[in-house]
């Protein structure tokens, strides 16, 4: 439970962080990270299915306030959110259907994929329906590219601090 | 019965993903043209108090470049002034001028997207409405999308359902004026007649056809142009004047005669 909490309250931050320092960091004029889905890639495993849906979706929504997109985050954020327990079990196998896999345990690689999967998926729904235009699909893929890239980078950053710390003590 | 009931109860997860998915698709599908987004936006108490509580505190970091704004501003405006031959008559009123200037300062910018919205510190009660124009000390800059009262959302000139009549300079050409949401310092002018004599430099001004914006006022130079498909128009290039990457105080144009105006089209 505490693990829980302490779980909100970071992804709270992460939510207001984002809105007003992160959505304008525009590194060479384009790329923002979106450290903000930190939140739902690393929610407790053991959770309520019904509700994580419900908050990762008012989670986006927040998010769609703050950066006057028309529930494009909110969209992306449930997406991602219904579909975790299908790229975790691509990516921790066995370990998962069984229960054991726990956050802060989990192998580097399998660890890599499984975040970098969630982010690449996130971020190519959000530039489609913010770009909303076929013909722009090259425009379209290399924003989700680097922007998965630089979000990846500094989630990751985030994971090796505050859930596997147990490798500093 | 029951049956129903039992399937409905073992899918509830797929139910309520499909139902917040539709809720959001049909938001955004719905809200994605011009003057249509009027829920979701950040002009709304909260998040413009949060936004407004950090400009409180970044805008000491950027001073220097918005004071030297400032003073170039002056300084073109005193040199018109001592410089004209025939000085410029204050006749009107201030209550009867056409068009009333009012002050503002950028809270939230955004420019990385394909439709880019900016938040400003004024809203309805300092008599800002809808469809009232934007511009910095630069150039043109956005027009009105939605007020609260206390803020007000502007749609940039880089969103792509941004449209503005535009000209050359000292020509009478019309052309409407877009953003294709590739490079953030180009715009495009479209519809141009190709009998226009245009040059790589030229600038490029306000129309003044619709109520929005006064006449004249600056929105680039010229980059590059060619005929499009139709071979009877030009595209034009345009780079902005305007920064619009470091933008802080604005000009908000309110034009006075607006309700008269409308009142004619209708």
């Amino acid at each position: 439970m505490n693990n829980f909490f302490s779980h909100t309250f970071f992804g709270l931050i992460f939510l207001i962080f984002q809105g007003l320092f992160l959505n304008n960091v525009n590194l060479f004029e384009w790329l923002n990270p979106f450290l903000y889905i930190y939140f739902i890639v690393y929610y407790p495993l053991k959770n309520n299915r019904i509700i994580f849906i419900l908050i990762s979706f008012l989670y986006g929504l927040i998010q769609d306030f703050f950066s006057d997109t028309h529930a494009i985050h909110s969209a992306a954020c449930l997406i991602i959110a219904y579909f975790r327990p299908v790229f975790l079990k691509l990516y921790f196998g066995m370990a998962y259907e069984h229960q054991v896999v726990k956050f802060n345990s989990v192998e580097l690689n399998q660890n890599i994929f499984y975040l970098f999967t969630l982010t690449f998926v996130h971020h190519l729904i959000i530039f489609c329906l913010e770009v909303f235009d076929f013909g722009k699909i090259l425009l379209i893929l290399k924003n989700t590219f680097f922007n998965s890239l630089f979000t990846f980078f500094i989630v990751y950053i985030f994971y090796e601090f505050l859930i596997n710390k147990n490798k500093f003590s | 019965m029951q049956k129903i009931i039992y399937f409905l109860i073992r899918n509830k997860n797929f139910i309520l993903f499909l139902a917040l998915l539709t809720v959001s698709l049909a938001v955004n599908f719905n809200f994605n043209e011009y003057n249509r987004s009027k829920i979701m936006n950040s002009s709304n108490f909260i998040i413009s108090s949060l936004y407004e509580v950090k400009f409180s505190v970044t805008k000491y970091l950027n001073l220097e470049y918005q004071n030297k704004l400032l003073i170039d501003e002056n300084l073109k405006l005193k040199e018109i002034i001592y410089n004209s031959k025939n000085p410029i008559e204050i006749s009107k009123k201030i209550e009867e001028m056409d068009f009333d200037f009012i002050a503002s300062s950028v809270i939230k910018n955004s420019y990385t997207k394909t439709k880019n919205y900016i938040t400003i510190d004024k809203g309805l009660i300092d008599n800002i409405t809808i469809d009232n124009g934007v511009i910095s000390s630069n150039g043109v800059v956005g027009i009105i999308d939605k007020s609260t009262s206390n803020y007000s959302r502007v749609i940039s000139i880089l969103n792509e359902n941004f449209m503005l009549n535009a000209k050359l300079k000292n020509s009478n050409s019309f052309g409407v004026l877009s953003w294709n949401g590739r490079n953030i310092n180009k715009v495009q002018l479209k519809d141009l007649p190709k009998q226009v004599d245009i040059k790589i430099g030229d600038t490029i001004v306000t129309g003044g056809n619709s109520f929005i914006f006064p006449k004249d006022i600056l929105i680039g130079y010229v980059d590059s142009y060619k005929l499009d498909n139709s071979e009877n128009y030009l595209e034009v290039e345009i780079i902005l004047s305007t920064d619009m990457t470091n933008i802080e105080n604005l000009y908000i144009i309110r034009n006075n005669n607006i309700f008269e105006l409308n009142s004619l089209d209708e």
